[in-house]
């Protein structure tokens, strides 16, 4: 038997700002993206908008101990549990079960340079390397990088005593996680779960990752599927997180319900040409029949191949609806792309946008993901 | 056709068939199983890269993989494939590049490791900041380095070899991220999404700044020489973890699917329990209450009660911190049956798989059910007053194992544990 699960908590940052009905706002008139073009040229970035932190994350030295993507998601996480109406609720808190797509740490930049600079002439390269690197690391730096840290600093910082697990692999973790808690709860192995993911698009390193591959665009800004000339992905600062909760026990205490989170599915092929279509394909079909009216929101990438076959895929499930990429609003977030865009999805139909909303997305290397989401 | 057997909660029953294990000790449940009931240790000096000026220079790499260099993501793979070749030919399940299942993988966080970014470095002229590695990147002549180190390669260069359905999963939760990988396969096969999970812990990321890391935490044990002594668990002289490296896979089957096709059932993951620690980074609470309640938990999800375990395989790291937390933890749950109750830890002679080691353990936990000998803590010569435990010191012991509670803890507060039961008796 499978129970209905809902989503009862949004939580939304971005370049734009904080919150769902800003966000929704933003899905319904239109507003054109915010996009540093200069900063990290050639590569455009939807960088962060400021955030105060302290209504969050109220320590310092909580604040300290964190790299920008996780205070980037301890700020989300917060927000959604305070739309939930969970943020005070002990009994609540350590009930429920975090569920994190998370990448690493980011680098010392300035260090690094030094180092590889350094190593070029060095007599003794291994002795060099560990000298500096025993000098230059700060110990509690290791702590802001490990990927787990997220759910960790969430825990610390709400007060959550429940488990958590950090997925990882790019955007696919984004979409696991999704799946992963949408059916613990639909199982009943769980009646309360936190999952998401947070990205700062506004570091070199993780840049370098993906230009080694050759998967970001360069020049200016264009929209998700319109980047022909120039394929790849313009990333963004953002993160989202969702609080899910079986039906039974969101009405039970009345709270408020933004949409249903009907299914997630995910598949992954080995990206032969036809493979994204055909993988999109299967994983719509499996998620039931999707109302003609149906908005479509897209974590696509922007990437060459993969993009127009995703594009693709939603022209076959809805060839008259309207269709939203997440990064023309918010940037590519890579492991936070699936979250944000089921966010934006229950965002818009709680607004009254669309009575559904499909949500697709295909990693830039690989990863299919899809969901449907009614309207409560 | 008889009636589905199910667990005291009415759920699957999560059968083992297959079981796979590679370490510094060596590839393969035989290798390790004699160097583990024997008390040898697999730690050594490192050799893989130069170690001057480090107050650590010891570990338990696998040092027998490769005759080339190579990055970290690398050995993972190697690790986890060969783990994974033995662990899915005892299940026979399947057919080779054909796994009936979903894969569920505990991997090492990765990043761009020195020896590539020096190898960006040395064609750059001026400077080597992130503006001329970037630079030097668009000249696409570094192409398969984007592959190497994404967080979801290993798993799904692990999906492609062994076919594995749905989408692989790629998780950490620190150190108790191999347990994590269990348990996740468990709850799919309780929900009845596969019938079948192929489950791995991996860790080959000893490399000179993952050293240093733990070393500036204060985290690792700097009694260098001789470097099979220095992993201690339990001991009033522990200083700290040893780094090690290995692999451990579990095919997880569903009971009864397992039965139909007249598989071997090597045992049942009966139970699993976590439990999130909001007190601290790297530190537990003081009251061991997330842990406490892990184990608890676990228990619970077995159906079993404390007097049900007949061995503890510890979390052991052989810091201060975490041998006494346990061992006050583990007392709040067995009482004072505590001090008669063998628990020893396998990090004595492996050091701490990190990644890899809930994993790693619980396939030495299944081993220990399946061939009732206990594996020691060596290294173990000057107990700790603080902690009156039955380490089963220096020596295996011949004992009847039918349930293991296996341990893990992890920083961020990851408390994992699982219960391990013998094959049930009437089928």
């Amino acid at each position: 038997m499978r129970r209905d699960v809902v989503i009862t908590g949004i939580g939304l940052v971005s370049s734009h700002g904080e919150g769902a009905a800003a966000h929704a706002r933003i899905l319904a008139d239109g507003t054109a993206p915010i996009v540093d073009a200069a900063g990290f040229a050639p590569y455009p970035v939807h960088p962060l908008a400021p955030l105060e932190l302290d209504r969050q994350i109220p320590k310092n030295s909580d604040q300290r101990q964190m790299e920008p993507w996780q205070r980037l998601g301890v700020y989300a996480a917060g927000l959604a549990l305070d739309d939930a109406g969970l943020k005070e609720d002990v009994e609540a808190k350590s009930e429920i079960q975090v569920i994190v797509a998370a990448g690493g740490g980011e680098r010392d930049h300035a260090a690094d340079s030094a180092i590889l600079t350094g190593l070029r002439d060095a007599a003794s390269p291994g002795a060099f390397l560990n000298e500096r690197l025993m000098g230059d690391l700060r110990p509690t730096l290791f702590l802001a990088q490990l990927s787990n840290l997220l759910a960790g600093n969430i825990a610390i910082v709400h007060g959550i005593t429940g488990p958590s697990r950090t997925l990882m692999g790019e955007e696919q973790a984004g979409v696991d996680a999704v799946r992963t808690a949408h059916a613990r709860i639909a199982a009943g192995q769980s009646e309360l779960m936190l999952v998401g993911g947070a990205y700062n698009a506004e570091r070199r390193d993780m840049l370098l990752l993906f230009e080694l591959g050759g998967f970001l665009r360069t020049g200016g800004y264009a929209p998700v599927f319109a980047r022909e000339d120039a394929p790849g992905m313009i990333t963004g600062s953002a993160s989202a997180f969702l609080v899910l909760e079986s039906a039974e026990r969101a009405r039970a205490r009345g709270a408020t319900i933004h949409a249903r989170l009907a299914d997630v599915g995910a598949g992954r092929t080995r990206r032969a040409a036809g493979d994204v279509t055909a993988s999109l394909g299967r994983l719509i079909a499996g998620l039931g029949p999707v109302a003609a009216g149906a908005l479509a929101i897209s974590a696509a990438t922007g990437c060459a191949g993969a993009t127009a076959e995703e594009a693709a895929a939603i022209a076959a499930a809805l060839p008259a609806g309207r269709r939203i990429a997440t990064g023309d609003v918010v940037g590519h977030a890579v492991e936070a792309a699936f979250p944000l865009s089921v966010a934006l999805a229950a965002a818009a139909l709680a607004d009254g946008q669309a009575g559904e909303a499909l949500v697709t997305g295909a990693g830039h290397w690989r990863g299919e993901g899809a969901a449907r989401l009614v309207r409560a | 056709m008889s009636s589905p057997h199910r667990d005291s909660h009415g759920r699957p029953i999560v059968a083992v068939t297959g079981l796979g294990i590679v370490t510094s000790l060596g590839q393969g449940k035989d290798a390790n199983w004699d160097g583990l009931t024997a008390g040898r240790s697999g730690i050594h000096r490192i050799e893989r890269f130069p170690t001057e000026g480090l107050r650590t220079t010891i570990a338990g790499t696998v040092d027998f993989l490769f005759d080339r260099p190579f990055a970290a993501p690398e050995l993972s793979e190697k690790l986890a494939t060969l783990a994974a070749e033995e662990a899915v030919g005892q299940s026979g399940l399947g057919a080779a590049g054909d796994f009936p299942g979903e894969l569920f993988m505990a991997v090492p966080p990765v990043e761009m490791e020195w020896p590539q970014k020096q190898a960006l470095a040395t064609v750059i002229d001026g400077d080597a900041d992130y503006d001329a590695l970037l630079r030097e990147a668009a000249s696409r002549d570094h192409r398969p380095l984007h592959e190497l180190f994404l967080f979801g390669g290993v798993a799904e260069h692990i999906a492609d070899r062994f076919g594995t359905r749905g989408s692989p999963i790629s998780l950490s939760t620190a150190c108790s991220s191999g347990a994590t990988a269990i348990q996740m396969g468990v709850e799919a096969i309780r929900r009845g999404e596969t019938q079948a999970a192929l489950c791995i812990g991996t860790d080959g990321s000893v490399h000179a700044e993952a050293l240093i890391r733990f070393s500036l935490l204060s985290a690792l044990s700097t009694q260098n020489d001789p470097p099979e002594a220095a992993s201690k668990p339990f001991s009033k002289n522990r200083d700290g973890f040893v780094m090690g490296e290995g692999a451990g896979a579990l095919v997880l089957e569903d009971y009864d699917h397992a039965l139909a096709r007249g598989a071997t059932i090597l045992g049942v993951v009966a139970g699993c329990g976590e439990r999130g620690d909001g007190f601290h980074r790297t530190r537990s609470s003081p009251d061991g209450k997330p842990a406490i309640t892990a184990m608890r938990e676990a228990l619970a999800d077995a159906g079993l009660t404390p007097d049900d375990v007949d061995y503890i395989n510890a979390h052991g790291t052989s810091t201060p911190e975490n041998d006494k937390m346990e061992a006050m933890s583990c007392t709040a749950v067995f009482g004072e049956r505590m001090a008669s109750l063998p628990i020893s830890s396998n990090k004595s002679m492996l050091g701490h798989t990190l990644t890899a080691a809930g994993a790693v353990e619980a396939v030495i936990s299944l081993l220990t059910i399946a061939r009732s000998r206990i594996p020691p803590t060596i290294n173990y010569h000057q107990p700790d007053p603080s902690i009156p435990l039955d380490v089963v010191p220096n020596q295996a012991r011949v004992a009847s194992v039918r349930t293991v509670l296996s341990n893990s803890f992890g920083f961020g507060g990851q408390n994992t544990c699982l219960v391990l039961t013998a094959a049930p008796e009437h089928a």
